[in-house]
């Protein structure tokens, strides 16, 4: 088989193989994800609330140190190995919230250190973060920059 | 005399509900596209750079506080909102901008998961 | 010709197995020689613990033959890991020769088809085939770190914590490698990484196909065609894909991936690796080869040979499969 029969047959087979995938659960994985990920950001709240009630910060300070502290949490329970279960149960739910961020730093820091201190925790602590940070900073400046010349 | 306790009760509401519902957007995305989690991630702190840009995020901060800013699109937020800042200061201030702004996050990220890394090691899974 | 045939009939004289707790629990659990408790066996790293799981085996597999290691002519053996770290630095535990090879999750079937093509042609007496994986040094080379919390998605396999390998010399026992097949590099464009049972189904047909013409044998000579680690959706497809070719293998076909573990549960499709068909073969078949509650069994291990570099370049999976007859003479 070759050339434009191989395509042909390729194409059929994938359409195959497709129909045998086993059926996404919509429902039940929406639900979760929805009820992990706001069950995150409520913890996020309560934080939000007892930093501005009792410490009284405010503004950036505030969200900076929410942030700070649901990373250590992420990082926390990644090193526990619970994050990868909470995970797998919660798909997106875990993923999206900053602790899925912290995770995903924290997760592969933790796995390669068996491969060096320099070039296997510290160089591959970014493989699964790094784009977030070179995507954000890249689309966070271009934003500066548009607001810079309008 | 219960109306403080109502209006933090209301904020817990508010975070819950738009929070979830960003991760079950995500979820969504995930279902029927196969995106890997580090594709998800990009993808939702893209949109909160895109919709600070355009000056809407903010609103949903405002409205629904960690339940906007907890999410990674809170993130993209925060850089967003620092580089807009900053080009009120100038060329400089742009170009920084986004950057110091999400120093904490970045910071803290690198600096817990250096202790965890040399806390804890990494463990099989039994299931 | 695709098949070769061993008219001096080549023996596998004794199997040495060692698998992981998850695995135990399944079929495997009481054929085995050794079920760790902790995946770790006492090293200090994955990619450690899978070399000492296959060095056991070796070590093992002649124990059990009741020969010294001194008698052993040759090890061939590959693994999963980039350039076979594993079989490599098993194999320098031990003072004869050693032959890598790797054919991904095949690596069993080719290493017994080269054994045996080697001790037919009479240059040897004793060779030592073997060949392991492990669950966690595999996630971390072609997947994720261990404790990312993402999900796997339904099409995937769990890869088998296990080693196993076999003895085969000219003669010792009734269990004989018959003939041989190796097999062609089948690609039909799956790019899906995830779902490796359908990537490398097309694969095993094509050689079981071959074997069966080139031997003018019926699927029904065979008590069982085992194949290493389709998952039961690749299997599901093999069963189709060689009845479109009017073979019919719903009865005798068996799939080690898919029989492995006992709860399908985050393992979804199966088992999958070097080790699966190294594990259930070398253990369980084996185990009812000797007692004769099987006579003629084809072994098709299947292999994705991919890279992580391959798919993140947006290459799609090719595969292979070989075959050897085995049957008791």
């Amino acid at each position: 088989m070759t050339g434009k029969n191989r395509e042909n047959y390729n194409k059929n087979y994938i359409a195959y193989v497709n129909s045998f995938d086993p059926p996404t659960q919509h429902f039940k994985n929406c639900l979760r994800a929805f009820l992990v990920g706001g069950l995150i950001c409520c913890i996020g709240q309560f934080m939000r609330e007892i930093f501005e009630k009792v410490i009284g910060l405010n503004g950036d300070e505030l969200s900076a140190a929410v942030s700070i502290l649901l990373i250590f949490l992420g990082t926390l329970l990644t090193g526990f190995g619970v994050y990868d279960r909470i995970g797998r149960y919660a798909g997106a739910g875990s993923i999206v919230p900053i602790t899925g961020f912290a995770n995903s730093v924290a997760s592969p820091a933790i796995e390669f250190k068996t491969e060096g201190l320099v070039y296997g925790m510290a160089a591959k602590m970014f493989i699964v973060a790094g784009p977030i940070i070179v995507y954000g900073v890249l689309a966070g400046t271009a934003v500066g920059l548009i607001y810079l010349f309008l | 005399m219960f109306e403080p306790y109502l209006e933090i009760i209301w904020g817990f509401v508010k975070a819950f509900a738009v929070g979830g519902l960003i991760c079950m957007i995500a979820q969504i995305v995930i279902n029927f596209t196969d995106l890997t989690a580090g594709k998800i991630l990009v993808l939702f702190m893209l949109a909160g750079v895109v919709l600070q840009g355009l000056g809407l995020y903010q609103y949903l901060v405002e409205f629904a506080g960690a339940g906007a800013t907890v999410p990674i699109s809170g993130f993209g937020y925060l850089l967003a909102n620092g580089a807009i800042k900053g080009a009120q200061k100038g060329f400089f201030g742009a170009a920084t901008g986004a950057l110091s702004a999400a120093s904490a996050g970045v910071s803290a990220a690198v600096i817990f998961s250096f202790i965890m890394a040399m806390i804890f090691k990494s463990r099989s899974k039994k299931n | 010709m695709q098949t070769i045939f061993f008219e001096n009939t080549p023996r596998i004289i004794a199997t040495g197995t060692i698998a992981g707790p998850k695995e135990c629990a399944g079929v495997v659990g009481k054929c085995v020689d050794k079920t760790l408790t902790d995946d770790m066996f006492g090293e200090s790293t994955y990619e450690k613990a899978e070399c000492k799981m296959l060095s056991y085996a070796i070590t093992k597999a002649i124990e059990n033959a009741g020969e010294e290691q001194s008698n052993i002519d040759m090890l061939i053996s590959g693994d999963l890991l980039n350039q076979i770290i594993s079989a490599s630095f098993a194999a320098r535990d031990f003072d004869f020769p050693f032959l890598g090879v790797y054919g991904a999750c095949s690596t069993l079937a080719e290493s017994y088809a080269i054994a045996a093509a080697l001790l037919n042609a009479g240059y040897y007496k004793k060779i030592v085939a073997a060949t392991g994986s492990h669950f966690s040094s595999a996630e971390r080379q072609y997947r994720y770190p261990l404790e990312l919390g993402n999900t796997r998605p339904p099409q995937s396999q769990w890869t088998v914590t296990g080693a196993g390998g076999a003895v085969i010399a000219s003669e010792g026992s009734p269990t004989a490698i018959t003939s041989a097949t190796f097999g062609k590099v089948v690609d039909f464009g799956i790019t899906d990484v995830n779902n490796m049972g359908a990537a490398m189904a097309p694969a095993a047909a094509d050689t079981i196909l071959a074997h069966l013409k080139e031997t003018g044998r019926n699927a029904d000579y065979y008590d069982l065609i085992i194949t290493g680690d389709l998952g039961a959706l690749g299997s599901r497809i093999l069963k189709d894909l060689v009845w479109e070719k009017g073979v019919d293998i719903q009865n005798n076909h068996v799939d080690c991936g898919e029989i492995i573990y006992k709860v399908i549960e985050d393992e979804f499709q199966g088992g999958s690796g070097a080790g699966c068909s190294a594990v259930v073969f070398n253990s369980y078949i084996y185990e009812k080869l000797k007692r004769r509650e099987l006579n003629r069994v084809l072994l098709a291990a299947t292999g994705a040979l991919l890279s992580t570099v391959s798919s993140g370049q947006g290459e799609s999976i090719p595969c292979i499969c070989h075959a050897v007859a085995i049957e008791n003479l």
